[in-house]
């Protein structure tokens, strides 16, 4: 004998109390009109003081100076500038330099920071004491004093460009910056670059390929010798069928200063010099700690299987690290670009120097710019951590599978 | 019996000693087993101490063997002049150590500095061992008493009313406010659509404001009658203690148990009133001086200082409203809390800078170092917040479970049970973001701001002192200065940490 569960009463009022006003009810709606109050009463205020103050300076608000001359000179562009472009294109000038710098100061950053991790992790007394000193020197001094140090310090007493010092005869580094060979394209460079697209397509296709089929029927598909052939030996035989892709434009010391090659200014070997050195001490840190986090049993269960060290390490301990690992890391690649801002300090061209510093200064539209600038920022973080909850999400579900 | 030693299998004559066992502990075995056990090992052994070589050694004859110690300006730090390659010129530091500490704060008036450097050591030494009594006491002396000291002892400046007067003056810009934005209203309804509507609004925000107007008019007409007699802080002194102490006889539990809260109330009035006494601070107190003239470390630690002490309630603040259940609180304290983690300190810096005076009444102005406090206090907040929410997380439900059986409201929950229990669970985290604090104060000085490396970045332009090693002179005495500050937090919350896992450890 069995009866239907009888249904609960609906308690319409209930659900509405427990949405408008959460565990607290009417008295929650109570506060949440107090506070929404309150946030009234304070943005009015912003709002009238502010259009107050600017009709008291003749600012006009909006973004209508966006289309105004700039009329300054910015000392790196990726893009065609001059003084006589507009506002909007010093906002991107700006932004590009920002983003340059933040991608050359991750990309050295999880270099040197994965070596001070293995140092640290390093059977070798005497090493990972190394990788100990870096990493508390650093991260306990203050990220503006060490950009100082570089660029006031260190880069002001290199010679001058007469006396360089010679990186193998091809880059030279002096008080006026870093000047490297620059590439010159020729007639080959469109095929070069399309087949080594193409060659890099394959290879991933390749690739998922391989590991489907090692998962649905558990067959191995060794798949190395055609990766290479596809991403050295496409490209190769686009060299040999039309001629170089591009050739190198050496620097020539002439007079008193380099001609020839690309010049890069002192102020971005400063600011990626610190940034990537500074950064690096904390990715040592998370690399270790992820590694350290995978139990060391994980380590003889592999081996007892039969697999080598290596395989072990490849296909066990670090998939598992790096599900710690990412996050955290994620998190100092956007503290990276954050902090690329600093480049104020030393006047390298970022979003934050040339427009929340000297445009801002030229036009007093001190709301606009710094809602932009701040917008920017947020809108970067926001993108990241968007993808790392999609991340956090997938890594949830392989776990629970 | 047969003699034992007859026999054929027992051995006749003692073996030979078997070596002793490689040593694996001290310097030798550490050699062996850590530094020289592999060629690879011996290989790396060899490139570490290469690169110690060409660091370690440098940096010692740099800063120590071929110093210069004593001097009266740069020629004493000439290589010309001292007959070796010069490393390190002290003498440059020597002089401009008083600019690296006090900044131009006028010579006479140091001692103030002084004085307020001595009695923040003699709050936070007791306040970090964890062995010595009266945490709450010693705590709330740091927190709430010392900034207050601090301000009038470093700014100066005096008092001209006290309780009564503050508050009227705030309800009667509050009231002002409503006032003026129903006349707002009633100018905007003759022209808008919207008309009728907004003169009805209108027209009650007119009524609202002139009922708190009549209400706290005997405020108004007391604060009046204090400031015409002659000792207008004394009698707003007492009224206030007055006042204070029946409130507090009430809310503590009327004549079964008031007469404790009444005791309290009236101990800290007399403390309050001895500190008034000592400053003078009803006579004017002490000479001003303006922030522009701080700088150095002083400019340093009362950023970092000001921007711990004022982080810690909005953190704590921000916390609960992320883990309230009210809609409206919890999306504004997400909403807060994720725009200032994303933006960068320097922007938030610009901002203050630069919009924070747009946002105030025009006859309102705001001193440089505070615009700069105003935004790390707001940037510091969300960082505590999130800190603070995992250690909301880490209480298990049971705690506030347990509360509400008793019949504790949420209040009491929260800050007898729940809270004590979070704060101290992220004692360590806590610290991190104090130490990542400390180092971010160096960002005010792209603010025109001088703090510790503003200063030595002044300094380096001044010509007495212009030598080819003042710059890594400089940077190395403010390195070693930040390195301690930084290198001793980290090391207490290490050990707070320790202290906290004890039950943990085997």
């Amino acid at each position: 004998m069995s009866s239907e569960a009888r249904r609960p009463p609906l308690q319409i009022e209930l659900k509405i109390r427990r949405a408008l006003g959460g565990k607290a009810g009417w008295n929650g709606v109570a506060v949440q009109l107090a506070f929404a109050a309150v946030l009234g009463w304070i943005g009015y205020e912003i709002i009238s003081n502010a259009s107050d103050n600017l009709e008291k300076q003749h600012i006009a608000a909006g973004f209508g100076f966006l289309k105004n001359n700039a009329g300054f000179d910015v000392n790196q562009t990726l893009i065609s500038y001059t003084g006589s472009d507009t506002f909007l294109r010093v906002f991107v000038v700006g932004l590009l330099n920002t983003l340059v710098v933040s991608v050359v100061g991750i990309v050295f950053a999880t270099v040197i920071g994965f070596i001070i991790a293995l140092c640290r992790l390093s059977p070798n007394w005497l090493l990972s004491r190394i990788g100990e000193i870096y990493v508390e020197v650093i991260r306990n001094l203050p990220l503006l004093f060490q950009i100082l140090f570089w660029y006031l310090a260190v880069l002001a007493a290199l010679p001058n460009p007469r006396q360089s010092i010679s990186l193998f005869g091809i880059a030279f580094i002096s008080n006026r910056g870093l000047v490297i060979p620059s590439p010159v394209g020729e007639g080959g460079l469109v095929p070069f670059l399309a087949m080594l697209a193409f060659g890099i397509v394959a290879a991933l296709t390749l690739r998922i390929y391989a590991r489907r089929a090692l998962f649905r029927r558990g067959q191995v598909i060794r798949i190395w010798p055609w990766v290479l052939g596809l991403l050295f030996g496409l490209p190769l035989v686009s060299m040999l069928l039309f001629g170089r892709p591009f050739t190198l434009e050496m620097p020539q010391l002439k007079g008193f200063n380099f001609s020839g090659g690309a010049r890069v200014i002192p102020e971005f070997v400063a600011l990626a010099v610190a940034l990537s050195t500074y950064t690096a001490a904390f990715i040592a840190e998370i690399v270790r700690a992820g590694i350290l986090s995978v139990h060391k049993g994980q380590m003889e269960a592999g081996s007892s299987l039969g697999l080598s060290r290596g395989t072990t390490l490849r296909l066990i301990v670090v998939p598992q690290a790096m599900r710690v690992i990412v996050p955290p890391l994620t998190n100092q690649y956007l503290n990276i670009t954050k902090n690329s801002s600093l480049a104020v300090a030393i006047g390298y061209p970022d979003l934050v120097s040339v427009f929340a510093g000297t445009s801002l200064s030229q036009t007093g539209q001190a709301i606009e710019i710094i809602a932009m600038t701040m917008g920017v920022y947020l809108l970067i973080s926001l993108i990241t951590s968007a993808v790392m909850s999609v991340y956090g999400w997938r890594v949830s579900r392989s776990l629970g599978a | 019996m047969s003699d034992i030693t007859s026999s054929s299998f027992v051995r006749q004559n003692l073996l030979n000693e078997r070596p002793a066992p490689v040593k694996t502990t001290g310097f030798i075995g550490l050699m062996r087993t850590r530094l020289f056990n592999s060629p690879t090992n011996i290989l790396l052994t060899i490139v570490g101490v290469l690169l110690l070589w060409f660091t370690i050694v440098p940096s010692v004859k740099f800063l120590v063997v071929d110093a210069v110690y004593t001097g009266a300006d740069r020629t004493a730090c000439l290589t010309a002049n001292a007959g070796f390659e010069v490393g390190a010129c002290w003498p440059y530091i020597q002089a401009k150590l008083p600019q690296l500490i006090y900044g131009f704060y006028p010579e006479a008036e140091r001692w103030r500095v002084n004085l307020t450097f001595v009695l923040a050591v003699a709050l936070l030494v007791p306040l970090l061992i964890p062995r010595l009594p009266a945490k709450g006491l010693n705590a709330s002396l740091f927190f709430a008493a010392l900034p207050v000291v601090a301000f009038f002892l470093l700014y100066g400046g005096g008092i001209n009313g006290f309780g009564v007067s503050w508050t009227t003056g705030l309800l009667q810009l509050f009231d002002g406010s409503i006032i003026g934005a129903g006349q707002v209203l009633l100018g905007l309804s003759k022209t808008s659509a919207l008309g009728p509507l907004l003169w009805v609004v209108g027209n009650l925000i007119l009524l609202v404001g002139t009922a708190i107007h009549w209400l706290i008019f005997p405020l108004i007409w007391l604060r009046d009658q204090m400031q015409g007699s002659g000792q207008s802080v004394w009698t707003d002194f007492a009224v206030t203690t007055a006042v204070v102490s029946v409130i507090a006889f009430f809310l503590g539990g009327g004549l079964r148990t008031g007469w404790r809260a009444v005791a309290s109330s009236l101990t800290t009035f007399a403390a309050i009133a001895i500190v008034i006494k000592l400053m003078k601070l009803d006579h004017g107190g002490l000479p001003i001086v303006p922030t522009n003239l701080w700088g150095g470390l002083l400019v340093t630690l009362v950023v970092a200082v000001t921007g711990i002490v004022a982080s810690m309630p909005i953190g704590i603040a921000l916390a609960l409203g992320r883990r309230s259940t009210i809609p409206l609180i919890r999306i504004f304290s997400i909403a807060y809390i994720e725009f200032w983690r994303g933006v960068p300190l320097i922007t938030v810096l610009f901002f203050g800078t630069y919009m924070l005076p747009l946002f105030l009444p025009g006859n309102f102005t705001v001193d440089g170092l505070v615009r700069a406090l105003i935004g790390i206090a707001l940037f510091t907040g969300a960082y505590q917040a999130e800190n603070i929410r995992g250690g909301l997380a880490a209480i298990p439900r049971g705690q506030s479970e347990a509360a509400a059986a008793l019949g504790l409201s949420w209040w009491k929950t929260t800050s007898l049970i729940v809270l004590p229990q979070a704060l101290r669970h992220v004692i360590p985290n806590l610290v991190n973001s104090f130490i990542s604090l400390f180092k971010d104060t160096s960002l005010v000085s792209i603010v025109a701001l001088f703090d510790l490396l503003g200063s030595l970045r002044a300094s380096f332009s001044d010509p007495k002192w212009a030598t080819p090693s003042t710059l890594f002179t400089g940077f190395a005495f403010a390195g070693i200065i930040y390195f301690l500050f930084c290198f001793g937090m980290s090391r207490y919350s290490l050990f707070v940490e320790r202290r906290l896992n004890a039950h943990r450890r085997n």
